[in-house]
């Protein structure tokens, strides 16, 4: 059995009229990457600040490495790592200084702290920006940075809320390797993202919210095998079409998204295949079916803003 | 594990050492704009000492208890710079801290708790004061070089504890609007209605005891926290004698303490939620 080092037991936030987290129920495990996703509004922010004991909890039970967020926050604090969806870096300091800067916030000793400073430029690939003040850096050296400063108490728990949102794909793509190599040296790891791609990338697991609750749960490969099968049909929109394919795939979901249609069926790969030899059309495209068909599956179409 | 907590209700707050974590950030950002911090405030006192004091003090030839115009006002220049230095360090400075920089967030998310980021906030606009207060009185030393001695008692160094006291209640009052402010703009309110009727009704410029109003000096004596730093000022500069300095300190540290503890949780109030 994998060990527990996350445990919330009916964990509920309530704001004067908004449930932002109802009675939820999650483990989390030593060492693995663990995928909070969910719409906008859905809690996953609100979980994390409860976990990183900034926000206090309404009701339930929350612990981590069998600590209450109510009673231990300093304790848990010094072992957690957090960086969050917004930008707080320190702008009157340079990139250098605002890692010094919060070391001492935890009580590294000088030299300590120097070193480590020293060895997370590297790592976060900042080094020639080590003495540039934050404002002349761009978003992804920014965010480079907070995942530096993160580490910065080498953290047995990292926190990631969207690091990559806003990021283009060489920005993006250098979090995600530097996210796999923590993996690797055992640092456990919650994401919040609403990039499914990236979700997949990274995580082991998946925690789906919506409206305060946790609606599914597993890993990447399970949920979609489970919600969207193999392969996914698209096809132009058409009455004909869609009651000819209703009776070739009685078992399948249609779903009309604007003028497509799309297929899930939980038939092995091939299928659609076989089944446009007999009725080519032009507007096809079979794909494999990814987290994003899981998540909006499960979560709707509907804007939540 | 509890079972759950909701937000703390009103309480004494607890705090730690690292208070002066928080004291230290804010101390580093002042060291490294120097030369901003430090040279401006000291042009300040001399234009209003040459302006009021060697010029419209001119024209006034009357003594105020014993002292001439310039004397009069010296220490009030004093006190007037201990107030601003560290009301406008937590009003506009921790606001910009606290909303634009979010920098209370990252600091949170360490081991320090909000208590003591907002005990830190105050701490270091204390200090602003002192370092102000200290500015002026050299100033005003110097200046009396020039015209006739501006600080006459050898009690004069009290001045810095009474920057620093001064400037811990200052502060604890500035946090008090800072924890109410919906944006930076809100900050006109202090400013011109607690700030500058301060700076012209305690005591500062002229005695208000001139005014024969009576309600208006019991109203800066009860209500006015500048009026008694600047009685304290005046007291250890020219060592006034009588024993309204000893009040002035009850009313400073009592006052203090109260806004320290509402500051602390207007504070909680606003950032845990």
């Amino acid at each position: 059995m994998p060990e527990t080092i996350i445990r919330a037991e009916n964990l509920t936030k309530k704001y004067d009229d908004l449930l932002a987290v109802d009675g939820i129920d999650f483990e989390v495990f030593k060492g693995e990457c663990c995928g909070f996703l969910g719409p906008n509004g859905a809690g996953k922010t609100t979980t994390i600040k409860m976990i990183h004991c900034v926000l206090p909890l309404t009701s339930g039970r929350l612990a981590v490495a069998g600590m209450s967020v109510s009673e231990s926050p300093r304790e848990i604090k010094k072992m957690i790592g957090v960086a969050p969806q917004e930008e707080n870096l320190d702008p009157d300091f340079t990139v250098m200084t605002n890692l010094l800067v919060y070391a001492r916030y935890f009580d590294i000793p000088k030299l300590e702290a120097l070193k480590r400073a020293e060895n997370l430029l590297k790592f976060s690939q900042l080094e020639e920006k080590r003495n540039v003040v934050i404002d002349q850096l761009s978003t992804g050296m920014k965010r480079r940075l907070i995942l530096a400063r993160a580490l910065i108490n080498e953290p047995q728990v990292l926190l990631l809320d969207e690091p990559t949102t806003g990021l283009d794909p060489q920005a993006r793509h250098l979090i995600w390797d530097k996210v796999r190599s923590l993996k690797k040296q055992g640092v456990t790891i919650i994401l919040t993202t609403h990039y499914m791609e990236e979700a997949s990338e990274l995580c082991d697991r998946t925690l789906i919210m919506d409206a305060g609750k946790i609606i599914e749960e597993g890993t990447p490969v399970d949920l979609i095998k489970k919600h969207a099968g193999e392969e996914v049909l698209e096809l132009d929109y058409d009455e004909k079409v869609m009651s000819m394919l209703k009776e070739k795939f009685p078992d399948a979901r249609l779903e009309v998204v604007g003028e497509r249609i799309h297929v899930f069926t939980n038939q092995p790969h091939g299928v659609f295949a076989s089944f446009l030899e007999s009725f080519p059309t032009k507007s096809a495209t079979v794909r494999g079916a990814n987290l994003e068909d899981v998540f909006l599956k499960l979560t709707g179409r509907n804007l939540r803003e | 594990m509890t079972a759950s907590h909701e937000r703390e209700g009103f309480g004494l707050p607890k705090l730690t050492y690292r208070v002066w974590k928080v004291w230290r950030r804010n101390f580093d950002v002042f060291m490294k704009t120097f030369k901003v911090s430090f040279f401006p405030p000291l042009l300040e006192p001399i234009f209003y000492l040459a302006a009021m004091g060697a010029g419209l003090g001119a024209l006034i030839t009357q003594s105020i208890e014993g002292q001439s115009y310039i004397q009069f006002i010296a220490p009030a220049l004093v006190a007037i710079t201990i107030m601003y230095s560290s009301f406008f360090e937590c009003t506009y400075g921790s606001f910009v801290r606290m909303y634009y920089q979010r920098t209370f967030d990252a600091i949170i998310a360490t081991p320090i708790s909000v208590e003591e980021v907002i005990a830190g906030e105050i701490l270091w606009g204390a200090t602003r004061s002192l370092i102000g207060g200290s500015i002026v009185l050299g100033v005003v030393a110097a200046f009396g070089l020039v015209t006739k001695p501006l600080i006459t008692s050898p009690l004069f160094i009290l001045v810095l504890p009474v920057a620093f006291f001064s400037g811990l209640m200052f502060s604890a009052i500035g946090i008090c609007f800072t924890a109410l402010a919906p944006n930076i703009d809100f900050f006109n309110y202090p400013q011109y209605l607690f700030i500058t009727p301060m700076f012209l009704l305690s005591n500062t410029f002229f005695p208000l005891t001139l005014l024969h109003n009576l309600p208006l000096q019991i109203f800066s004596q009860a209500v006015l926290p500048l009026t008694h730093t600047v009685n304290l000022a005046r007291w250890a500069l020219f060592g006034s004698g009588d024993l309204s300095f000893a009040l002035s300190i009850i009313w400073i540290a009592a006052v203090t303490v109260a806004f320290f503890v509402i500051s602390i949780n207007l504070m909680k109030r606003r950032l845990i939620r």
